[in-house]
């Protein structure tokens, strides 16, 4: 059948069985929305800002386990996008991006809206293509396609100038793809995988750290089995919560910078460390020279070679899927002798947890932001999908949310990007249209991508907005009273809208919580009567109030900040 | 220390900049890059000489296998192997210095390619240090302009570089 490129583009989105395309139209893609317009099985939310349409599509893949899609225009469509891409590119989420280009003739001649797409978004995707050939787009949207999700996940971005989307050409699109140059490895070595399990059952200390690989590769399940049969202590990161029940007793909590007392005490002094999916991050072992003081033999299963032994030295490595991996470790450990009595090490760990570090002191008359998660988790019986944007009240949500499951929390580990969380909301609402879907936020996130409530408006998605609004950049403001002398340099909020009014004037209904006492009735009328609409909750919380435990940047995981009498 | 990385690439528009931008990003040391197609005209090969601790060079092995259009990937300077690099040297040749430039070529075993009343342009191949040596064995002032390719390298024996 002969069809334009921007036909084959819409009949290769739905080979994919891509359901929704996130995006924002303009002169490089028209050809392209105009064969979006006359066919009904790829649906578009039409965002309002392009940053918003990838971070969307990114909210739906995390929620999924399926490639989020975005399509924006060439010049500024695609500069807006940016910053979607890399977020997405930090934390591998698998993705493809469409950006429209000026006409092929046109390149190089900085024409109007013209900007090297390919160029800009190099450092930041798993890789990218300019299609020159109508005839090459089927090919290229399928390798985009199989490049996202395989191996390594991440984001793909495909540019096609726009004389190429009318263009006609015959389409057929391809059933499978090889590329001579790409074979990711999936199953681990057996040989290694026989070393690491010998190690895990010769250890006296041993300890589980598990990161966001586990929930990229669908391995819960596995990491919670292999986990329960061994009987060991597991921390997850705050890309991995979910990834094991944070309500299980052999769960220490998360680790790293503001993670708990007994998850950075045991992951710091155990002997071997089996770190599953997770790369050993600057926010999560501090100072590597430090973290490397103590003696330990360290098992790292990762699917990208690469991460292995940058940061660490790594004893056993395993390069593979997680999920196969673990699949053979269980399988191993299910057949070979038993496991060794670590309750000598259970004994420490359990004293570390009677710290009990993570309380705070609540009050009757001020809204504490961590009152309000918990509370958030009681409402929604610890089941909605949590987004969170970041600072402050993204360390709250992921401390006191406590995730059973997988895929619920989503939020920008890596980049660190502000203005995730409603855009994620939103992907995540689309993708599980019943499911409890809350965003956790800041009164300085929240604005970064404040227009998207008109979206959340067209589209009818009743996502519940919990803005913990301390009127200050809450993490830039800590970081200034502990490490800069209390000199607040524009981390103050001024000038802010009222939040619950804004939300009203989209169409929106709006609360405003000034009083511990109303924290919890707020949310129950949001999730309750207001199931079915968008709810601004904004909570005005404790200005002062700091995230603690705390290890402050380039220390040790032992140096902690346990609390403000720690000062 | 020094390493000599060669690979295989897609020969592909933007395949260079992904390598030299992963460089760049990483904050790696290139001493020099030399690329062009092999006898598949669909595969470009490129040796890099770098320099790094043991942990930097593995590392930017292991980044360039993560590039989707890295087809292989070897430090040829983990065992026996050659580096040739070409250079062309333009001196200005007059006078008595005509012969001694050129009895100083034929020590070198370089050929001078171009000849003008004023000046010669001498090739020579060599490893690093002999074109290096070259260039010292000659009076500064009389060289012209100097290019050098950089270093092409190749393992010896039964080392093969190959899909």
């Amino acid at each position: 059948m002969v069809l334009t490129g921007a036909e084959i583009v819409i009949r290769c989105l739905q080979e994919e069985k891509v359901e929704y395309v996130f995006g924002y139209p303009g002169g490089a893609v028209l050809y392209i929305y105009d064969a979006l317009f006359q066919q009904e099985q790829v649906r578009h939310i039409l965002v309002r800002h392009e940053q918003a349409a990838v971070h969307a599509a990114d909210g739906f893949a995390r929620s999924t386990q399926n490639v989020g899609v975005a399509l924006v225009t060439s010049g500024p469509g695609a500069t807006n996008a940016v910053t979607g891409i890399a977020t997405a590119f930090c934390d591998s989420i698998p993705m493809v991006i469409i950006s429209g280009q000026v006409p092929t003739a046109a390149i190089g001649q900085d024409a109007f809206q013209e900007v090297d797409t390919v160029g800009i978004t190099r450092p930041c995707v798993k890789h990218n293509f300019l299609v020159r050939d109508v005839k090459d787009i089927a090919t290229t949207i399928k390798k985009a396609f199989y490049l996202a999700k395989s191996g390594r996940p991440g984001p793909v971005l495909v540019d096609i100038p726009k004389d190429i989307t009318n263009a006609k050409c015959e389409f057929e699109y391809p059933k499978e793809i090889s590329m001579r140059s790409y074979n990711p490895v999936v199953k681990g070595h057996q040989g290694q995988i026989k070393k690491a399990v010998q190690l895990l059952l010769e250890a006296k200390r041993p300890m589980i750290y598990a990161g966001g690989g586990v929930v990229l590769s669908d391995a819960a399940e596995q990491l919670t089995k292999l986990t329960r049969l061994l009987g060991y202590p597991i921390t997850t990161t705050l890309m991995g919560l979910g990834g094991y029940p944070a309500s299980d007793r052999q769960y220490l909590g998360m680790p790293g910078m503001h993670g708990t007392y007994e998850a950075n005490m045991s992951m710091h002094y155990s002997d071997v460390l089996l770190a599953v999916g997770s790369r050993f991050d600057d926010r999560v072992i501090g100072d590597p020279a430090n973290f490397a003081e103590e003696p330990r033999k360290i098992i790292h299963i990762d699917i990208d070679p690469s991460s292995i032994s940058k940061r660490v030295r790594v004893d056993v490595p395993i390069v593979g899927d997680v999920r196969e991996v673990l699949d053979e470790m269980i399988r191993q450990l299910e057949a070979g002798p038993a496991r060794p009595d670590i309750s000598a090490w259970w004994k420490q760990v359990e004293e570390w947890r009677s710290r009990n570090c993570m309380v705070y002191k609540n009050s009757d008359t001020i809204i504490k932001p961590q009152f309000v998660v918990q509370k958030l988790w009681e409402v929604t019986g610890g089941d909605a999908f949590v987004s969170s944007d970041v600072g402050q009240h993204q360390m709250w949500a992921a401390q006191y949310y406590r995730f059973d499951k997988p895929r619920r929390w989503l939020n920008s580990g890596g980049l660190g990007t502000m203005g995730v969380g409603m855009p994620y909301a939103m992907g995540a609402q689309l993708a599980h249209p019943d499911a409890q879907v809350a965003c956790v936020t800041g009164e300085a996130s929240i604005q970064m991508n404040i227009q998207e409530l008109s979206t959340c408006k067209q589209f009818r998605l009743p996502i519940k907005i919990c803005n913990l609004n301390n009127r200050y950049l809450g993490m830039v403001r800590q970081w200034q009273q502990l490490f800069h002398g209390q000199r607040y340099s524009e981390s103050y909020m001024d000038s802010l809208p009222d939040f619950a009014k804004l939300a009203e004037s989209y169409g929106h209904v709006g609360f405003r919580i000034d009083k511990p006492s109303d924290v919890e009735g707020a949310l129950r009328e949001a999730f309750t009567t207001h199931k079915k609409d968008l709810v601004f909750l904004d909570f005005q919380v404790d200005q002062t109030e700091n995230v603690y435990p705390m290890v402050q940047g380039g220390k040790g995981l032992t140096e902690m900040i346990l609390s403000a009498e720690d000062l | 220390m020094r390493h000599v990385i060669s690979l295989l690439i897609e020969n592909e528009s933007g395949a260079l900049s992904r390598v030299s931008g992963l460089f760049s990003a990483r904050g790696y040391n290139i001493e020099s890059l030399t690329v062009a197609p092999t006898e598949d005209a669909s595969m470009s090969r490129m040796t890099i000489v770098t320099i790094g601790s043991e942990e930097i060079i593995e590392q930017i092995t292991k980044q360039l296998n993560k590039l989707i259009e890295v087809v292989k990937v070897v430090d040829i300077s983990e065992a026996a192997h050659i580096e040739r690099e070409l250079m062309l040297i333009k001196v200005r040749a007059t006078g008595k210095d005509r012969e001694e430039i050129k009895r100083t070529a034929d020590i070198f075993r370089a050929r001078i390619i171009d000849v003008t009343d004023a000046s010669y342009v001498i090739e020579l191949t060599g490893n690093q240090s002999k074109l290096d040596a070259f260039t010292k064995a000659i009076d500064p002032a009389l060289i012209l302009e100097t290019v050098r390719s950089g270093v092409c390298g190749i393992g010896r024996g039964d080392r093969v570089l190959k899909l």
